[in-house]
């Protein structure tokens, strides 16, 4: 197959579409025949970090790139940086608002949840400068069953 | 045990699912937290929740779950009600409580997402 790559805007506090590009991602690898357990955790991954804009963010981009042999979701925005990365990864940790709590979110599990659910994952952050998180996943032959 | 009998169990209501009242389901889940169901997987087995918002529905079809049911009476907005049938994912409104939903799917021999009971 031919390399697909789309960029989905996701903006802060829009809980009205919150999750869309992710059943996007998700319908999408189903239509291209990915096997069942590696569309979910990428679409695990993709949700997580749609959440993660939504809640904290700014205005930030979603980009997934498609390949048969492997897969990639690289998320940037413009929110406030994470202070401490380290401790954003320890599972808990949240600094969500109330509201989003409200909602079932803000527990403190969507980095960690990111990174087990992916093959590679790295966070680039800076306090005033943004998040960049980077997530790699194998194709056909790296799912894990 | 099929969908069918799930309604029958819940008393409940079905909004979405005409054409899966004959699927089967052996795993159970009932939560308000979405992150704990993004947490484990969920693979075809039912969502309880209270929370009838488009990010339950979102959240349950990202995880896999295979039918989310809403608890204590509460009737999804009609906006919830399409993304659910537009995702082809079934949705049972029960009028019980988390507890006593739960309770009644425990004694019928379903099992938690783990397997446990």
């Amino acid at each position: 197959m031919d390399r697909l790559k789309r960029t989905y805007r996701v903006r802060e506090g829009d809980f009205i579409q919150a999750g869309e590009a992710s059943i996007h991602v998700k319908n999408t690898l189903k239509a291209l025949n990915f096997q069942g357990a590696l569309v979910r955790r990428v679409a695990i991954c993709c949700y997580e970090a749609e959440m993660n804009l939504v809640m904290h963010g700014g205005d930030g981009t979603l980009t997934v790139e498609i390949s048969s042999e492997d897969i990639s979701i690289v998320v940037e925005d413009s929110g406030p940086g994470i202070e401490d990365t380290e401790r954003a990864m320890q599972e808990g940790y949240s600094t969500a608002s109330e509201a989003f709590r409200e909602m079932g979110f803000g527990a403190g599990m969507g980095l960690p949840n990111m990174k087990r659910n992916s093959d590679a994952f790295h966070v680039d952050s800076a306090l005033g400068r943004g998040t960049v998180v980077t997530m790699g996943f194998s194709g056909e032959g790296g799912v894990h069953e | 045990m099929k969908l069918a009998d799930i309604v029958s169990v819940l008393d409940a209501t079905l909004l979405v699912g005409d054409a899966h009242l004959d699927r089967e389901f052996e795993i159970c889940r009932g939560s308000d937290l979405m992150s704990d169901l993004l947490a484990y997987f969920a693979d075809g087995g039912l969502f309880l929740t209270g929370l009838p918002t488009l990010q339950a529905v979102r959240t349950a079809v990202v995880s896999g779950v295979g039918c989310i049911v809403f608890v204590r009476g509460k009737r999804p907005p009609e906006e919830v009600v399409a993304l659910a049938r537009n995702e082809d994912l079934p949705v049972l409104m029960s009028p019980f409580s988390m507890f006593v939903a739960c309770g009644r799917l425990y004694e019928t021999g379903l099992a938690g997402h783990d397997g446990q009971r």
